[in-house]
């Protein structure tokens, strides 16, 4: 089927979409966007999540024609051109990047947390993020990270 | 396979009717694991989350209609006051993300056993309305779940929306799972006093075929209330029936082994979760406290 | 090739970026960037036009006679290019990393569930599967041997490697004895334990792309942990010289032991040299549980004898571990589980025995703390048991007896480097506790065991804190050489001196490429050094595994700058007549304490390049004697980590919360301090993960729960805040006297962890993960 999306700012329209196939499936292997990543395809790591229409969603889940027309942003749209978005530079500021596979999918998440909570809490970092796993750090400078970021978002 | 999005309540209950074959899709939070990983291939999909109506909730008479297609999270955020149960267990699902796709309806069409929102809709009394270019009727949500993952839709029908009325006492619903977030249940326990009608509402869980109610517990509890005239004159639950309410929750199980939980674990932890919730119900009611999800 | 590869570009870092930091400081990752905008190329993020997509046929049973195989359906179906058997492999039908056992797809017989049997090459993976289902197979099914004791005695039951040699289905049998087997002690204690199959759970699924070559050979883009490995595994199943198999390392979503046997290797090129085409291959997350090892399921007898004062007399200890359908890292986990089961401790007489086995369960094979996971739980219960039984303070017990520098092991080696144990203890006890619950306080659930899912207020929480202290082995041991090779350059860039570090080692997550810029920047005195991708074009590195490339090719490393810098100086000398004894390179200049300034890095270079390839080796290590597992030198290093946990039990409903994980390692030197301590929470995160949730479960030779719905792994709700507190005793026989760092928190962590839910229950808890029914007696 045909699929009509803008993603990131940019529209795109793309052909012989399977009906079936995820959002995560049509990103990273007809729009070229593999950013978002397919750790588990069920839901439970995270690692796919994107906002679609401004919600953080798992793009595993979303089948890609109820993207129709929808605008989504991948992990590939939070930088500015070359300036890191804050969430970002905190990730690497605070060492919160291993292997980095959880990382596109948690920097959506604490990226939407900090907007609508721009002074969370440890325990609310910690519901907000409890969808997203991580193998390899242990979670506590994804801790730091998330806090260096609202820090850093509320001064300037 | 084939994908259509239906524009509104009328344009899908015309095509469920023409193929009762096509699978509605919702959040997908359940539908696409399985389609990801080939274990369902459904002969099309009718996306849902197009349909206005259904996205919507609304009060009247101090009844809610809850859209099956309101998401988690908007539960957890607009209903928390009106409907704590739902919001507490809404919550307990899964994660943010999940929160903000997954929807009731698409849990109540699963019905699995482990369904969430299903025990608190449970101890509610909620009803189900069901749609189909036949007609819409409402049924007990304890008659809509007929046996393990199967309800009482016929196949042209949709859930539509379930009607549950706004909460006049204390609600509480808890889940076991072996992870402190982002789990299915071992077992979940719900429970609802009635003060207005001196009754109690019970559900529960992954402890049996289906999601049930504990019937024996809440005749148990109410009777207890109200020959003690609890319910006007609120003072502490004795141990006792808190203790013999918790026995007879977990005997109205029967739990099986799975690779979350034994039998025997479930049964005893149901009857913790039952003696926890009605003495946090029971605290509430006393102190007028209300929890919110 | 006309293909269009998105080639992974883990090399790139900015030239234009300016990172400092040299040994002992901590840069940030150069991979950092390109990761967090979402750039970094994954294996599975690999695309070629005109590519297609393999998928594999598994065994649904665990034991079974193949009967026959029908491809024609399959490879009739519109779409499908290829449908590959056992018959299709061109070179030998066999691989495995020593011993070589295991078929790349099945022949006659498949000896576990999830098994290889046939490959489909298709235009989209939905063809693929749909190929899949139209293979017929026919199965005779066999009765699975699941027991491993069984599996280890029992003559009556089937061999699964009849040409193996080996008697009934031992893989390895390795005793250890040492002192007097006839000895008596005061007080004695003893236990059975288990424990459960562990995944590694990286998040990065096994993926790979493969594009023939016109040479005949094949490129393949991957993730794993050994590139010289695999290539020598691969080129063997496709019958080509290993040159003509030519491996690029892709970004890797993390390993953890997971990622040393071949997953797609051979599977992809055979697709790709069949049709001709690229084929790309990833594995779901169900696909991935059957596609690679797990970490070995044990049971484990021991016991402790002590004066009533608390010095051991005597361990004794009987050890299975289940290695499943194949080898694999079996041998090692039976060599590293007896060389290392008593502990960090010093025990004059040891009377000890390892097994491992040939089952038809999912085979198991190497996963950080290889070997050394299994007995820790043991030990640590033991010795904690042990303190009861005394009435003395547990990390008192332990501290009695730890092992130090001088000590003897009883495998008969004696530690010639710092063995701070008794130190790490004291540190680990003097670490401030977290504050204990205001019963009177209002709690946030979230704080409390069962988390957001509402199931206690504060009702029946019990505190309880548990420490455990641990010995691990780093890099390979019983005789391997050991080794990693580096190609190091200089030459002027742009008016600047520029360094190229080139290794074939495994950047798995860990940071290995920060760490040899670090390095690169030490010896060789300038800031920018790029990292070449990882490739079989330069010399082996051996595995990212055993906590051993910061050693290894840390040294290969090391060596290969200072024989750049070597040559450089000799350039200088050349061109300036002559230099002082004391020259050094500082920040692109050629110094000397007595003469300053002698010129710049830059002049010298001119034009050329300076290149040199270096091979570190570590000092030789020797196998251990059949029968009294007695060596002079069996493991090459031993690194200690001690762990203490806090943890709040929910003591009616079994759920725990951990509150505090914190731990106190030697790492000898610290060469990227805050890269350490993210390997130390992360590692101790997966410790913890195994003690109260993580199991993969099989009943019958079927695994239960192939998925992250039923094999939970710990969210950041289940991990608390991890102290860390890093010790720097330097081992003189290593380079900069680093000491390995990776898997001593993962063994550390459980058993602590298991020791602070006992101390809040005061139950036994001998298996590992203790989940909820465990705690409440109701496990049926
Ligand atoms: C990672 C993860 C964790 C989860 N954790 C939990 C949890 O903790 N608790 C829990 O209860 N569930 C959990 N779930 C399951 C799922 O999220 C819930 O069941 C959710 O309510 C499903 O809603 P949905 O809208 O996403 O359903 P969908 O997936 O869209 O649909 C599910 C089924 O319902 C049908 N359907 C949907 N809407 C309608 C309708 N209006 N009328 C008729 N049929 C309909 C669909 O055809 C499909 O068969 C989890 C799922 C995932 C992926
Ligand atoms: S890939 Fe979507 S949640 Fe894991
Ligand atoms: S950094 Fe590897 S999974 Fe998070």
């Amino acid at each position: 089927m045909r699929l009509n999306l803008t993603v990131n700012g940019k529209l795109y329209e793309t052909d012989e979409v399977w009906e079936g196939e995820s959002l995560l499936h049509t990103l990273r292997e007809r729009l070229g966007l593999p950013g978002s990543k397919n750790a588990c395809e069920q839901g439970e790591c995270g690692s796919c999540t994107v906002y679609l229409d401004d919600v953080p969603v798992c793009s595993c889940m979303v089948a890609a024609g109820q993207a129709e027309g929808c605008s989504v942003r991948t992990v590939e749209g939070l930088a500015d051109g070359e300036r890191l978005d804050t969430v970002q530079q905190s990730f690497l500021d605070a060492g919160a990047v291993q292997c980095g596979f959880c990382t596109p999918g948690l920097l959506v998440q604490a990226h939407d947390l900090i907007e609508r909570n721009p002074e969370p809490t440890d325990a609310e970092i910690r519901e907000s993020l409890a969808g997203n796993l991580c193998r390899c750090t242990g979670y506590e400078k994804i801790m730091d990270a998330v806090r260096l970021a609202a820090q850093r978002k509320a001064v300037s | 396979m084939d994908f259509i999005r239906a524009a509104s309540l009328d344009d899908a209950l015309a095509i469920k009717a023409q193929r009762p074959d096509i699978t509605p899709i919702a959040g997908g939070t359940d539908l696409m694991v399985g389609i990801n990983f080939d274990h369902t291939r459904p002969s099309g999909l009718l996306d849902l989350t197009s349909v206005p109506e259904l996205a919507e909730w609304s009060e009247s008479s101090g009844v809610i209609r809850l859209g099956a297609g309101v998401p988690y999270a908007r539960i957890i955020s607009e209903l928390g006051e009106h409907l704590p149960g739902l919001a507490m267990a809404a919550r307990t699902v899964a994660s943010p993300q999940i929160r903000n796709r997954g929807t009731v309806g698409g849990n109540l069409a699963t019905a699995s056993p482990s369904g969430d929102a299903h025990p608190a809709l449970l101890a509610c009394g909620a009803e189900v309305e069901l749609a189909s270019v036949r007609g819409t009727r409402r049924m007990p949500v304890a008659e809509f779940f007929t046996s393990v993952k199967r309800n009482a839709a016929e196949p042209d029908e949709l859930v539509t929306a379930v009607h549950l009325a706004r909460a006049t006492g204390p609600q509480q619903f808890a889940k076991v799972g072996t992870r402190n977030a982002m789990v299915i249940s071992v077992c979940a326990f719900s429970v609802a006093l009635h003060p207005e009608r001196a009754e109690v509402g019970t559900g529960f869980g992954s402890a049996a075929p289906t999601p049930r109610r504990a019937a024996d517990a809440e005749e148990f509890l109410s009777g207890e209330l109200t020959s003690r005239g609890m319910w006007d004159d609120p003072r502490p639950l004795p141990d006792t029936v808190i203790t013999r309410f918790g026995e007879l929750v977990a005997a109205a199980a029967a739990p099986i082994d799975d690779v979350r939980g034994t039998a025997s674990y479930r049964r005893h932890a149901l009857g913790v979760l039952a003696r926890r919730t009605a003495g946090w119900t029971w605290d509430e009611y006393l102190t007028g406290r209300q929890t919110c999800a | 090739m006309s293909a269009h590869v998105n080639a992974p570009s883990r090399t790139s870092q900015d030239l234009s970026e300016s990172i400092t930091g040299g040994v002992g400081e901590s840069p940030s990752r150069p991979d950092g960037n390109l990761k967090v905008r979402g750039d970094y190329a994954y294996s599975s993020d690999l695309g070629a036009e005109d590519m297609l997509w393999g998928a594999t046929l598994r065994s649904p049973h665990p034991y079974a006679r193949i009967t026959g195989i029908d491809v024609g359906p399959a490879l009739a179906h519109p779409g499908v290019y290829a449908v590959l058997t056992h018959e299709d492999v061109p070179g030998d039908n066999r691989y495995g990393l020593k011993i070589v056992d295991q078929p790349v797809l099945a022949e006659d017989v498949v000896r576990f569930r999830g098994e290889p049997v046939a490959l489909v090459a298709a235009d989209d993976p939905e063809t693929a599967r749909r190929a899949l289902e139209l293979i017929a197979v026919d199965y005779q099914v066999l009765e699975p041997v699941t027991d491993p004791k069984r599996a280890a005695h029992d003559p009556a039951l089937p061999k699964l490697h009849p040409d193996s040699g080996c008697e009934n289905n031992l893989v390895r049998y390795q005793p250890i004895v040492r002192g007097r087997q006839d000895v008596r002690a005061d007080v004695v204690v003893s236990g059975t334990y288990t424990l459960g199959m562990q995944d590694q759970a990286f998040l990065g699924p096994e993926s790979g792309l493969a594009i023939p070559a016109e040479d005949g050979g094949v490129e393949v883009f991957l993730a794993t942990q050994d590139l010289h490995s695999d290539r020598k595994q691969t080129a063997r199943a496709l019958g080509l010289p290993p040159d003509k198999v030519r491996m690029t390392m892709s970004g890797v979503g993390g390993a953890f032991g997971g990622r040393e046997d071949l997953s797609i290797q051979a599977h992809v090129c055979m697709l790709a040299m069949h049709t001709g085409k690229p084929v790309k291959m990833v594995y779901n997350r169900e696909e991935s549980f059957y596609g690679h090892v797990h970490r070995h399921p044990a049971e484990m007898y021991f016991e402790h004898g002590a004066t009533r004062d608390g010095e051991l007399v005597y361990v004794k200890a009987r050890m299975y571990f289940d290695g499943g359908a194949y080898a694999s890292k079996t041998p090692v986990v039976v060599g590293n589980a007896t060389t290392l089961g008593t502990g960090p401790y010093e025990v004059p007489n040891v009377d000890i025995a390892g097994w491992g086995v040939y089952t038809n369960n999912p085979p198991c094979g190497a996963m950080r703390g290889l070997g050394a996971v299994q007995p820790a739980f043991a030990y640590e219960a033991q010795m904690d048991k042990l303190a009861r039984a005394l009435d003395m303070d547990p990390v008192e017990l332990r501290q009695r007896n730890a092992v130090e520098q001088g000590s003897v092991l009883h495998t008969g080696q004696q530690l010639d480097y710092p063995a701070p144990v008794g130190e790490l203890l004291e540190r680990a006890r003097k670490l401030p506790m977290p504050p204990e619950r205001d019963p009177a306080a209002e709690p946030d659930i979230r704080d409390l065991p069962g988390g957001a899912a509402n199931t206690t207020h504060g009702e029946d929480i019990a505190r309880g804190v548990g420490y455990a202290a641990i010995i691990k082995n780093v890099s390979y041991a019983e005789g391997a050489d050991d080794y990693s090779t580096a190609r190091a350059s200089l030459q002027a860039v742009g008016g600047e001196a520029v360094a190229m570090v080139h290794t074939a080692a495994a950047e798995v997550g860990q940071g290995l490429v920060t760490v040899q810029q670090q390095i690169a920047r030490t010896e060789l005195g300038v800031e920018r050094v790029n990292i070449h991708p990882n490739d079989t074009s330069v010399g082996e590195a051996g595995s990212s595994s055993a906590s051993r490339q910061t050693y290894i090719t840390g040294g290969a490393v090391k060596a290969a700058c200072e024989a750049v810098r070597e040559t450089l100086f000799e350039r200088a000398a050349a061109k300036l007549g002559h230099t002082p004894p004391d020259l050094a390179v500082v920040d692109g200049k050629l110094v000397s304490d007595s003469h300053g300034v002698l010129a710049d890095v830059v002049e010298i270079l001119g034009d050329e390049v300076i290149e040199c390839t270096r091979e570190y080796h570590h000092r030789p290590t020797y196998p251990l004697d059949p029968e009294t597992g007695q060596s002079e030198l069996v493991h090459v290093q031993h690194a200690f980590s001690v762990h203490r946990a806090v943890v709040d039990v929910d003591t009616q409903l079994g759920l725990v919360k951990v509150v505090a994980l914190d731990c106190v390692q030697d790492v000898g030197k610290a060469v990227n301090p805050d890269a350490i301590v993210g390997q130390i929470q992360g590692g101790a995160t997966q410790g913890m993960g195994l003690a109260v949730m993580e199991e993969i479960q099989v009943s019958d030779g079927l695994i239960r729960n192939p998925s992250f719905t039923d094999y939970l792994i710990p969210t950041i709700l289940d991990t608390p805040p991890m102290k860390v507190d890093i010790l720097e005793r330097g081992d003189p026989h290593a380079p900069y006297g680093v000491r390995g760092v990776g898997e001593p928190p993962t063994i550390s962590a459980g058993p602590a962890v298991l020791a602070a839910i006992r101390a809040a229950t005061g139950l036994d808890l001998t298996h590992a993960p203790a989940g909820p029914d465990h705690i409440t007696g109701t496990a049926g």
